[in-house]
């Protein structure tokens, strides 16, 4: 253990010199700081036993993650050799040259996309969308989900106090309605001496927090950004009452079922809700279930389920592919790390470690849907995860969505409907400055 | 209303007593905040979000360890089956069944902000106490124009000028580096120093540089050997001035930079700790990003006024 | 005449050594601020995004300008911004003038009294944001506790509420550079000499009479270079309000800076942004102008 040692006194040798450290024979893969990150570390050491090359890490915190690694690209910074950058990140990764197409690389090295799950490839690979120019290998599943309090649900007390009220058991929720009703049922309940509430949910303003949150209802509630035959087309598809009713829904989920000062919480804000025992429901994504269910080793506290359906069944999009970076001067390497991480036992450790792959070997073995409780639960949300734009201009059509929704649903202006209208208002102007519309 | 009126010397007792007590509350409440902050740091993780806060709590190094480490939770038996830790910090991050992964980035983005602020510190004083000489002593054309023109650049909101700077240091290949921040704070603080060290200089008597030039200096000589070392304090006050600037800074640093040069202040707002913003962490980082510049203020005090208002106001 | 003689033949001459030590300044300051700014305006008049390299960037005149003016949301975000400023710069003159008045009684421990109550204002103003955030918390937070130790309100938000969050950044922000007002206001009661109280008092002025027609007048000006000060630098206030509210909830802090911010470094929109930017400028410049004019008059008074 004395290498402890020599890591906090390396660390300020490091830090000091941190622009001349990287060695010759080194890459620094970037990606958001959370748990599924420390699994990849872990998972990396292999690369560099066998290729003696080092990979350093750069991971930025999900609220400046989208902000710092954009600006980055947009400064052709010479930082990251590989980048796991967000699903909507696709389309102006390969429009604005900011990522190396694979296709040729993909051909020569015999990788196949058709052995990674089909929503997979189409969500984190390709772009244009459903065209077979690849830019980036899948990474890192995911989908928005739930996890619940299952020791409170299994009380009888609270199921049979619960049954009175509203004539079915406390369980997995079918649906929003269900969902509702129980968040109602503990918010505010004083279990074990301390006040509970219903469900952290997630709001945040800053960058895409409220709306991965709220289109997990509109999904549910069927929505569609467009019209199926004629793209760009929102008006009566993205503010059609369904929406409208989703919408309205997700504001009463936060008025009566989110704990105080919930106002601005994102995925450390619900886990850390969760955590300390505040609410009976936590919206976030499969990547941390993994983490959440280390500490609950014989699972007895924590159950967890795919988003509930209300109108259809659907999930948001999470999940990352990894990209060359245009702008590194080691691609080489780079594109040696992607071919180590394509193979298939690499992609089963991946799994076992904690990360999320799309490897149809992984994900089709027979042990996978045991290896995990919420396994079976990631297979049915990647069957029918829908994203938000992957557009290049998805920052520009993101930011109206965040600033309006959360106008609404937190801060109490105006009506669904209005802001709906607001947020397609400035679609088509993004659209029409592109050249879309 | 309370005998506010009187000059100075004539207070009666009580009211000078009353407004000791009323300042000494104002005191205390404004500290308030700050004094949190540096406890919070002392916190363990736990004691840090209790409710009601705790302002009696077992002190914990937790804040500070968090601060300078990334840690991985680990499952039980991973962790019996690790040899007995060596170290009080290994300890510690083992009882919240967690292992050291490795430091963090917090060593290096102060790094940087000592590198960035020493670097524009010391251009911004030397040229602005050229320039400040420069006015101060000789006939100068427009020199009025050219000091409220130097004076105005300080009224740029910052996020108007930064995209224009983004696309100059993209093309020169200045953006994310220590160069760039420090000619960037070097401009930002030159208003200041160039008028403030005017006023140090304008005090300093003409007499002493004409009379050493008589004895055979030049110019150049004089300044440097005469001048300067007669506004050391005015010299050494405008450096603190342009050092807790650049410190403190966050717009630019923000926008223009992302790993490499980044600075402390963008920084810290980001140390989450595992499932949940590490409010200990952030009271240590805090506290250590606040020290010098409380330092700074008590060294500071009787130039504080001149320095905040670029010497439009002297004491 | 004599000295000139003699540095002529040693050295430079006296206009070389100016023009030598000014010109670096000048022209970082040309390179760093001036060009930035023209290129700013230049840029404003075209559909630039800077991350859409390889596009082809047409100038499209007013357009920008039209569209900025013409947009209810910017007008919003000139309103909050608008009535940030007021509230900040009222309660930080009272209470800073307050305070002047009071720490000028010369009483002991003045000096280090002044020094602690200048702290708050030294600080980075995003690391008291972030901070903030936590005395605001409304689960764990020392001011909702502090605040319902005096009166119960029951649970409730500072950030998270639309109706209090604006209030949330105005405390912030008048407990940071109160200090600030106060300082300027002290050195301006200090200037007022003695002679004019004894005088005052010679003509059985009263205390109030005295404050009104001696301490007011005097301080005033003070009072007034001090807000220019404030009202400049909460024009552009950006840092403080992003880490603690991040605009939020919805837009309701949403100051002008920070919609700036996103247009230009989230939304890339270049050109739009610029002339947004140009119109901020423009403003700020325009009453900091009109309003040293005031000044002045009050001064000249």
């Amino acid at each position: 253990m004395r290498n402890k040692i020599a890591i906090l006194v390396s660390s300020i040798v490091f830090a000091l010199s941190s622009t001349q450290a990287v060695k010759s024979e080194s890459i620094t893969l970037g990606w958001a700081a959370w748990d599924p990150a420390n699994a990849l570390v872990e998972l990396s050491k292999d690369f560099t036993a066998q290729t003696g090359i080092e990979v350093n890490f750069e991971f930025v915190p999900w609220p400046n993650f989208a902000d710092r690694m954009l600006n980055e690209l947009n400064n052709k910074g010479k930082t990251f050799d590989l980048l796991i950058g967000d699903s909507q990140w696709i389309g102006g990764g390969a429009t604005y040259g900011h990522y190396v197409k694979l296709n040729d690389f993909f051909d020569k090295e015999g990788i196949s996309m058709n052995d990674f799950s089909d929503a997979t490839v189409y969500a984190y690979s390709t772009w244009p969308k459903g065209s077979e120019n690849y830019y980036a290998l899948p990474a890192m599943g995911d989908a928005l989900a739930w996890a619940y309090r299952k020791d409170w649900f299994d009380r009888p007390e609270l199921n049979s106090e619960f049954k009175a009220k509203h004539g079915y058991d406390l369980g997995v929720p079918e649906n929003w309605d269900q969902l509702y009703d129980m968040c109602t049922f503990f918010q505010g309940r004083e279990i074990d001496g301390q006040v509970r509430y219903g469900a952290a949910i997630n709001t945040e303003r800053g960058s895409e927090g409220i709306t991965m949150g709220v289109t997990a209802a509109m999904y549910a509630w069927g929505m569609q950004y467009e019209n199926p035959s004629k793209p760009y087309d929102m008006e009566g598809y993205f503010n059609a009452p369904n929406v409208v009713e989703a919408l309205e829904f997700y504001k009463k989920m936060y008025e009566d079922c989110a704990p105080p000062g919930h106002s601005d919480a994102y995925m450390v804000a619900n886990l850390d809700a969760y955590k300390s025992g505040q609410v009976a429901f936590q919206m976030n994504w499969y990547a941390f279930w993994p983490g959440v269910s280390k500490e609950d080793a014989d699972g007895r506290v924590t159950g967890f389920f795919a988003n509930p359906s209300q109108k259809v069944s659907a999930a948001t999009l999470g999940g990352q592919g990894i990209s060359v970076v245009n702008y590194s001067d080691k691609k080489d390497l780079a594109l040696q790390y992607i071919k180590w991480f394509a193979q298939p036992d690499v992609q089963q450790k991946w799994w076992d470690l904690g990360g999320y792959s799309c490897h149809k070997d992984v994900l089709g073995s027979p042990d996978f849907v045991n290896s995990a409780v919420y396994a079976q639960g990631f297979l049915d949300s990647m069957g029918i995860v829908k994203d938000f734009w992957q557009e290049p201009t998805f920052v520009e059509l993101m930011l109206p969505m965040q600033e309006h929704v959360h106008d609404y649903v937190v801060n109490g202006k105006g009506s669904a409907k209005e802001a709906l209208d607001k947020i397609i208002e400035e679609w088509v102007e993004v659209f029409e400055a592109d050249g879309k519309l | 209303m309370v005998d506010t009126s009187r000059s100075p010397t004539e207070s009666s007792g009580f009211s000078r007593k009353l407004a000791a007590l009323i300042i000494i509350i104002y005191a205390v409440v404004t500290l308030i905040p700050i004094t949190w902050i540096i406890l919070t740091g002392f916190k363990s993780v736990t004691s840090s979000i209790t409710y009601p806060p705790e302002v009696f709590f077992e002190p914990s190094l937790e804040g500070y360890v968090n601060l300078f480490t990334t840690r991985t939770r680990q499952s039980q038996e991973y962790l019996e089956a690790l040899p007995p830790p060596e170290t009080w910090y290994e300890e510690l991050v083992r009882s919240r069944e967690m292992v050291i992964a490795g430091p963090s980035k917090f060593f290096g983005r102060y790094a940087n902000s000592l590198i960035i602020g020493f670097g524009a510190t010391f251009l911004s004083v030397f040229l602005g106490a050229l320039a400040a000489y420069a006015f101060s002593r000789f006939k100068i054309p427009l020199k009025d124009d050219l000091m409220f023109f130097i004076l105005s650049t300080r009224m740029f909101p910052p996020i108007a000028v930064a995209v224009p700077i983004f696309i100059m240091y993209r093309k020169i290949g200045l953006g994310d580096t220590h160069l760039g921040m420090i000619i960037l704070y070097t401009v930002v603080n030159l208003s200041l120093a160039v008028w403030l060290l005017k006023g140090f200089m304008d005090e300093i008597p003409r007499e002493y540089e004409e009379a050493a030039m008589i004895d055979g200096y030049t110019r150049m000589g004089a300044f440097f050997k005469i001048v300067l070392p007669q506004a050391t304090t005015g010299i050494a006050a405008t450096a603190i001035f342009c050092m807790i600037f650049s410190w403190n800074e966050y717009a630019f640093a923000v926008l223009l930079t992302q790993f490499n040069a980044q600075t402390a202040p963008p920084f810290i707002p980001t140390i989450i700790g595992e499932g949940g913003q590490d409010w200990s962490a952030i009271g240590a980082g805090t506290t250590l990003f606040l020290i010098p510049v409380m330092i700074f203020t008590v060294v500071l005090r009787k130039h504080l006024l001149r320095g905040i208002t670029f010497g439009a106001v002297r004491k | 005449m004599k000295n000139k003689i003699i540095h002529k033949a040693k050295g430079l001459s006296d206009r070389a050594v100016a023009w030598i030590f000014i010109t670096p300044t000048l022209l970082l300051l040309l390179a760093i601020n001036i060009y930035p700014l023209i290129y700013a305006i230049s840029m404003s008049f075209t559909n630039f995004y800077a991350n859409k390299l390889g596009r082809e960037i047409k100038w499209v005149g007013l357009k920008n300008y039209a569209k900025i003016l013409g947009k209810e949301a910017i007008w919003e975000r000139m309103q909050i911004t608008a009535s940030f400023m007021f509230w900040t710069l009222l309660l930080q003159a009272i209470i800073g003038l307050s305070l002047a008045l009071l720490l000028n009684k010369k009483f002991k421990g003045n000096e280090l009294l002044t020094t602690l109550i200048v702290l708050p204002m030294m600080l980075s103003p995003a690391v008291v944001g972030v901070f903030w955030t936590y005395l605001y918390n409304p689960q764990v937070g020392l001011f909702n506790y502090i605040v319902n130790f005096f009166y119960d309100f029951g649970s409730f938000d500072m950030i998270g509420s639309s109706t209090l969050a604006p209030w949330a950044i105005v405390i912030v922000d008048t407990w940071m550079w109160t200090p600030f007002t106060m300082l300027i206001c002290l050195a301006g009661l200090r200037s007022i000499p003695n002679y004019l109280y004894e005088a005052a008092e010679v003509d059985r002025a009263n205390r109030l009479q005295q404050f009104i027609y001696i301490t007011l007048p005097s301080v005033l000006p003070f009072l007034l270079l001090a807000l220019l000060f404030r009202g400049i630098e909460n024009f552009k206030m950006f840092d403080m309000v992003v880490e603690l509210t991040s605009g939020g909830p919805g837009s309701a802090t949403e100051l002008a800076s920070i919609q700036l911010k996103r247009e230009a470094f989230e939304k890339w929109k270049t050109g739009y942004s610029s002339a947004y930017a140009v119109i901020l400028f423009v403003t700020i410049f325009g009453f900091g102008n009109v309003y040293v004019k005031v000044m002045n008059k009050i001064k000249d008074r």
